[in-house]
């Protein structure tokens, strides 16, 4: 049976580049790639736990501040804790997979796609001309990848 | 402002704060604690960024503001927008979607504050292992509430999906009225969990109630002090979280001013800028700078209403208010508890609104004469929340002024920290128990910054130790200590 893949692309689409998360959603969401659901927010909180667990595969798209270009991707281990970096009122991706493991008996294995962003810090609906880039060599490579679970080659490869 | 004789000690950013924080402590010659703040690090400039733009795409813009309570804003905004489309009264069904969707922000924000924030500390204790006391610690040793925590806000998300269209960028509400009303489906959908919504409520209730009333004693001190409080009330004096005139009390009980439109609180309600802050010290401006600061948020709601129009919450706010006579309570961490009483009547309302045909009606927008300046204001998760807005004759915004919860509650937030380093502060190293009750403090008021970037790359709590003369004598990370180089 193929795998059921969750993309949740995140960050505020009002503040730059922080929105190529959400962008990257849009983007693949409008690809409608067979089993493959994909959900948009703010930030990550502890609910996107529950929606994590009912699928195979979990791929997180954020904006990066730092980084490769156009972009990093990596296979994530759950949390066993909630560490010091554990800021604010959203939770980190290894920490959804962690409350997916601990609350819902979820074996979904979790990815990070980290797509390099250069501006974040004004008010702004548009996102930089090199994240515009780095955006589409993202959807390229997301939609190449989940369709077929080739997402631990992929990790593996970068 | 830093003499020759003190010494600064530094700690940035607060976790689990929206945006970044940093709290700074003023010591005296004697190693006492002279001063301590609490610097937030707000991001500005979002009133200028709407200027010029048509004032329609307000509701949906001000939702960039925070990734924590977008529904707040986006009905502030739409409350002011309706006036400014000259509708005084929206129709039923628009008024009651917009209350459902405010419930459930209201629900879902309360329930993750205290599921995700609040009850690692409640269950392990302020001073438990870091590594433990988190969210992933109450998953482990809790599952059973952590997972009524997530179902709780996973409802509440469900709710604003359903009136506001969507999670992100929700149109629910605009100018003049709302543009979907409830399918059956939807309704239906809700009404199957909603018992269960309203049973687990009561249980995260008595949670928090019994760890009131357990540590009593030790609470009565922490980081608390006497306040005015500030909020919304109906006309009959009852609680509303959606819409209200304003109501100012002391720490006594005695109204400063009642039954406000507040459309005039410009006449009530003055901003202090300070050189040493991002945010404003907003105050009571019959009572000046000095006494005029205070509290709002479900504590100060709590302690302004008469009483609250559903049965459960009303019965528990009279145990509520009865811990302290009658009196205002000012206790700062019974914001816990009081927020649990919103939550149980946010569950209530819902279950009330769900059951309500009207949310199937179909006439949802008015017109009437344009205007060129309103106000809107709304009771948000953390506190009131004032929107003010002017617009050209082109539909342009021209004029954008907003006082967030959190700027509401800086001084608060400030007074709260200092009391907490005055009563916990030995010799001049950061303790990881120092930064553990500062937190704790802060968590209280449930802080959501205009800061809602979230790209990786965060940093984690730093704590500094600085001498008189700005020179770095220790540092603390979490959970780390590294002497100075």
């Amino acid at each position: 049976m193929p795998s059921k893949v969750l993309l949740i692309g995140y960050g505020n689409p009002g503040r730059l580049d922080d929105g190529l998360g959400p962008a990257l959603a849009e983007a693949v969401g409008a690809l409608k790639l067979p089993g493959v659901a994909v959900d948009s927010d703010y930030q990550l909180t502890v609910e996107h736990a529950h929606a994590v667990a009912q699928h195979d595969v979990a791929v997180f798209a954020d904006a990066a501040v730092t980084g490769k270009e156009p972009f990093s991707f990596s296979r994530l281990k759950p949390a066993e804790t909630a560490g010091p970096g554990f800021t604010s009122h959203g939770v980190e991706p290894d920490e959804v997979l962690g409350l997916a493991r601990d609350l819902f008996a979820a074996r979904t294995r979790g990815y990070m796609l980290g797509i390099r962003g250069y501006r974040f810090s004004e008010f702004g609906e548009r996102l930089s001309e090199k994240a515009q880039t780095n955006l589409a060599e993202a959807v390229r490579f997301i939609a190449g990848i989940v369709t077929h679970d080739l997402c631990d080659d992929a990790a593996e490869a970068e | 402002m830093s003499s020759n004789n003190t010494k600064k000690i530094v700690i940035e950013p607060v976790t689990r704060v929206e945006g970044h924080g940093k709290v700074t402590i003023l010591l005296d010659e004697e190693q006492k604690v002279k001063q301590a703040r609490l610097h937030i690090v707000e991001f500005r400039g979002f009133e200028r960024f709407v200027q010029e733009r048509p004032y329609w795409e307000a509701p949906v813009m001000v939702q960039r503001l925070c990734g924590i309570c977008p529904v707040s804003h986006h009905l502030a905004a739409a409350k002011a927008m309706d006036l400014i489309v000259g509708v005084d009264k929206l129709t039923p069904t628009a008024e009651k979607m917009r209350r459902l969707m405010h419930y459930g922000q209201m629900f879902q924000s309360h329930a993750l504050h205290f599921f995700h924030l609040c009850s690692p500390d409640l269950l392990f204790g302020f001073d438990a292992d870091p590594a433990l006391r988190n969210v992933i610690g109450v998953a482990r040793k809790h599952p059973e509430l952590a997972v009524q925590g997530v179902m709780m806000r996973k409802f509440g998300q469900e709710i604003i999906r359903a009136t506001a269209g969507k999670k992100i960028h929700g149109t629910g509400a605009i100018p003049g009225g709302i543009n979907k009303n409830l399918s059956i489906e939807e309704r239906d959908g809700f009404l199957k969990d909603i018992d269960q919504m309203l049973e687990w409520s009561r249980g995260a209730l008595k949670l928090a109630k019994d760890y009131t009333a357990e540590h009593l004693e030790a609470l009565k001190d922490f980081g608390s002090f006497d306040s005015n409080h500030v909020s919304l009330v109906r006309e009959d004096g009852a609680m509303d979280l959606y819409h209200g005139n304003l109501r100012a009390i002391d720490a006594q009980g005695n109204r400063i001013f009642d039954q406000v439109d507040y459309q005039n609180y410009l006449d009530y309600i003055m901003e202090e800028v300070r050189p040493w802050s991002y945010m404003k010290f907003p105050f009571i401006k019959s009572l000046g700078t000095e006494n005029g600061w205070y509290r709002v948020g479900p504590l100060s709601r709590v302690n302004a209403c008469d009483f609250i129009d559903t049965p459960e919450a009303e019965t528990e706010r009279k145990e509520f208010m009865a811990l302290t006579d009658g009196k205002p309570n000012n206790i700062t961490m019974a914001y816990h508890w009081a927020r649990m009483i919103e939550v149980v009547h946010s569950a209530e309302k819902i279950r009330d609104l769900l059951n309500d045909p009207d949310l199937q009606g179909t006439d949802l927008v008015l017109k009437g004469e344009r205007r060129g300046e309103a106000v809107g204001l709304i009771e948000a998760p953390r506190g009131t929340l004032f929107h003010h807005y002017r617009v050209d004759e082109n539909d342009q915004i021209t004029m954008c002024n907003l006082i967030v919860s959190t700027t509401n509650n800086n001084m608060p937030m400030n007074l709260a920290v200092e009391k907490v380093a005055r009563d916990y502060l030995q010799g001049t190293e950061i303790t990881e128990g120092l930064l553990n009750h500062v937190e704790v403090a802060i968590r209280a008021y449930d802080p959501c910054l205009s800061c809602a970037t979230h790209a990786m790359g965060k940093m984690p709590l730093v704590a500094e130790l600085l001498d008189h003369r700005g020179r770095l004598l220790h540092r603390r990370a979490k959970n780390c200590s590294i002497d100075a180089e």
